[in-house]
């Protein structure tokens, strides 16, 4: 099984598109310039409801992870290896390492984007270390 | 807030029905027993009832409840959000309520069935993109990467933590000892009789390495808890009224329960800040607190809230357990019950009624006539006071 497909909103549509384009994106407020994420339909600085999607360098580092065992589902391969990354740019996404041993993540990784496919044919951005090669 | 309703409600009830695995009804019945307990308990009938409060989440429909217990008129009701991060904000809502008039007699309730019915800790898909109203995005932000339960989510904050304070799983594991110890001497715990040792702890398997450990999680329980609440002059005509002497509830900016994920620290429940900050704003000091009750979904967040709280400094909550401090002997006793860990998981509310039975004296693992304690649960809180 494939892992399942993102659920698109009003609000994350726009994410999860790019996404399946292989870019990753975050908005950025048209009235102060704040990148965000996750996305959201209102600025939480200046409260202008304008945005554009900006696509980032997909690179940055772990600031945390956990290994997952248990419990599992048939859509994933376990352990799972869940991830935050702090992207360069400054947000902050979760997502998945692949590509590494499970004993060799550590905090404060480099790593960059990927991507892989979903139920639905859609896709989602995990990462890896930085200097693997794919 | 907290200050404004200090004192103005008490808690004059408290019932449960049996912690179980199966509870083998619904969480309506469930619910239902629960009330007609503490009313009992509280010399009250369902006709003085006027009000209700729960959580977004608890599955009761206040339609059924009513028409079970038969309350004639609901004046007031209300709903708190965050899960079981807002468990103590059924109390501060019930305060407010009586305490302004909108309601003279409220019943907070918790039923659940988290075993035999919906687990937590089960591995599934959601396809709505937020927890509907249980205060997370979980669903949409961690699904697609199989970070499906709450242990995964917290995990993923604990693993922080611990890198940034030298907190290992041993450390986690001294406090669910103690836990254990407190569950071993309670009937109604999950655990009751079987306390457990550091390395039976450490062999516990792994549910999300490096943080959160077999027995680092709570009991996923059914089962159903009530509190009734009246405003303190009504309360003085009940034979154990139990103070309500300050309630908060700190819902930061970036802040989700559970899945919270994008405050730029996380290796501090910065909610637990402020919430302490709100309680301890009115005239109250750590020192007065005789016992707490910390909400230990898992055993990560148990320490990060202690030393949130103010309780000992940040990265200091494995030193304060080492020490015994949590034990019945130590500075604050805490949980003793034996937690969500070592009782069972009534989402939070098992805390709370274990925090009155102590300030009454009649808990099971009874401590040297305390008489103020304090029930923390991420965001929300209480500080209760026995009258004098």
């Amino acid at each position: 099984m494939t892992r399942p497909a993102p659920t698109i909103t009003d609000d994350n549509r726009g994410f999860w598109e790019a996404a399946h384009d292989g870019r990753l994106v975050s908005q950025q407020c048209s009235g102060c310039g704040q990148l965000r994420h996750p996305p959201r339909p209102m600025c939480p600085y200046c409260h202008s409801i304008e945005h554009e999607l900006v696509e980032l360098a997909g690179t940055g580092t772990v600031y945390s992870y956990a290994i997952l065992h248990h419990p599992q589902h048939p859509a994933f391969s376990y352990p799972v290896i869940a991830v935050l990354v702090d992207l360069d740019e400054g947000v902050r996404l979760l997502s998945n390492l692949v590509g590494v041993e499970p004993g060799d993540v550590h905090i404060d990784m480099p790593v960059r984007v990927t991507f892989d496919e979903t139920e639905a044919g859609m896709a989602v951005p995990v990462f890896e270390p930085m200097g693997s090669s794919t | 807030m907290s200050a404004g309703l200090g004192g103005a409600a008490a808690i004059v009830g408290i019932g449960q029905t049996e912690f179980s695995k199966a509870a083998g009804r619904s969480e309506t019945q469930l619910a239902s027993e629960a009330i007609v307990a503490a009313l009992l308990d509280a010399g009250l009938t369902t006709d003085d009832v006027d009000g209700f409060v729960s959580y977004t989440i608890d599955p009761v429909e206040e339609t059924e409840l009513v028409r079970a217990l038969g309350t004639p008129e609901v004046r007031w009701s209300s709903r708190v959000p965050y899960g079981g991060g807002g468990s103590q904000g059924v109390l501060l809502h019930a305060a407010a309520a009586v305490a302004g008039g909108a309601a003279r007699v409220v019943v907070a309730y918790r039923a659940i069935k988290a075993r035999s019915g919906e687990r937590f800790g089960r591995a599934k898909v959601s396809t709505r993109p937020t927890s509907a109203h249980s205060g997370s995005t979980a669903s949409q932000w961690c699904s697609p990467f199989g970070v499906l339960t709450p242990a995964s989510w917290m995990a993923l904050n604990a693993t922080r933590y611990m890198h940034a304070f030298g907190v290992t799983s041993a450390d986690f594991g001294r406090a669910v000892v103690q836990l254990r110890d407190y569950a071993a001497t309670n009937p109604n715990a999950h655990f009751y009789g079987r306390p457990i040792t550091l390395e039976d702890h450490q062999s516990s398997r792994w549910i999300a390495e490096p943080a959160i450990r077999l027995f680092d999680c709570c009991q996923e329980t059914d089962g159903a808890v009530a509190i009734v609440i009246t405003a303190s002059d009504r309360a003085q005509d009940t034979v154990a009224p139990i103070e309500i002497a300050a309630a908060g509830n700190a819902g930061l900016f970036g802040e989700e329960i559970a899945s919270d994920h994008y405050r730029p620290n996380l290796e501090v429940m910065e909610g637990s800040v402020a919430l302490a900050t709100q309680l301890f704003g009115g005239g109250f000091t750590r020192s007065d607190i005789d016992v707490a009750m910390i909400y230990d979904a898992f055993t990560p967040v148990f320490l990060m809230q202690l030393e949130a709280l103010g309780f000992c400094g940040f990265g200091e909550a494995k030193d304060f357990i080492a020490d015994g401090q949590i034990s019945p002997a130590g500075s604050l006793p805490c949980n003793t019950n034996g937690g969500l860990i070592g009782e069972g998981y009534i989402h939070g509310l098992n805390l709370t009624v274990e925090a009155v039975r102590q300030l009454r004296g009649t808990a099971v693992n009874q401590l040297d006539g305390p008489r103020t304690a304090l029930v923390a649960a991420s965001r929300t809180g209480v500080i209760l006071q026995r009258p004098l």
